[in-house]
């Protein structure tokens, strides 16, 4: 199975958690994390959003970010998949799933990736509101999450 | 020498899409980013020191002190927002 899929198409965690693990008995942790788009921010009603990306490096930064887990973290695989184009309220955007052995490594490389992923993978949101479209703003909290891995995001 | 220019998100709807641009040989990406807000208009509003554009060389994040070859592919974009 690739690490990375980047897609217009929904996922199924389910499918997604089990093709993870296949074939591998030693994996005894799952942490995932799905993200979803929510119907408000900023105090503005969201009424969907376009999601842009940066084809070729979008993947090679998320595979490079998977290949740094890989050295900090004792996980058995990952896997990240993450939605681009239009997109809905409620609607799934990403996911981060880890196997490891144990939990605590598959919690730790999960957060790890997911904060990695929102300040170094080009991926751009245009929300659609009530008073017209706007590019998202980033945010200095995730540079700070990214921060207290030891590594200087430079993003916000 | 000449690299391809990417623009993404808002720079993207203010410059299109890509473009080349010839600079002299050894340039930095710093010295592109000069070449453009040289020309004025939306390349000088948009890509304005201060205002907050991060850049990739050859698909990887990078810094204006990157020095550019032949051939290279360089992207501006704003601060990313996925996930």
């Amino acid at each position: 199975m690739h690490r990375v899929a980047i897609q217009t198409a929904d996922f199924d965690l389910s499918a997604e958690v089990a093709a993870l693990r296949a074939g591998d008995g030693g994996v005894g942790a799952i942490a995932s994390f799905v993200g979803t788009v929510r119907d408000r921010n900023d105090g503005s009603a969201i009424g969907g959003m376009e999601l842009e990306h940066y084809p070729g490096m979008t993947e090679r930064a998320i595979e490079a970010m998977i290949d740094e887990a890989g050295r900090r973290f004792d996980i058995r695989a990952a896997r990240v998949v993450h939605r681009i184009g239009p997109l809905r309220p409620g609607d799934q955007i990403v996911l981060v799933a880890v196997a490891s052995a144990h939990r605590g490594q598959a919690f730790q490389a999960c957060e790890f990736l997911m904060d990695y992923l929102k300040t170094q993978a080009p991926f751009w949101k245009k929300e659609t509101t009530p008073e017209g479209a706007r590019w998202v703003d980033a945010r200095v909290a995730d540079d700070a999450a990214l921060a207290r891995w030891g590594i200087s995001a430079g993003n916000a | 020498m000449r690299v391809q220019v990417r623009y993404f998100a808002a720079l993207r709807e203010a410059l299109g899409p890509a473009e080349a641009v010839e600079l002299a040989e050894g340039s930095t990406l710093g010295a592109l980013r000069d070449a453009l807000l040289a020309r004025g208009g939306r390349h000088a509003e948009v890509l304005a020191r201060g205002r907050a554009v991060r850049c990739a060389l050859d698909q990887t994040m990078s810094d204006e002190s990157a020095t550019l070859r032949d051939g290279a592919e360089v992207a501006f974009f704003p601060p990313v927002t996925g996930g």
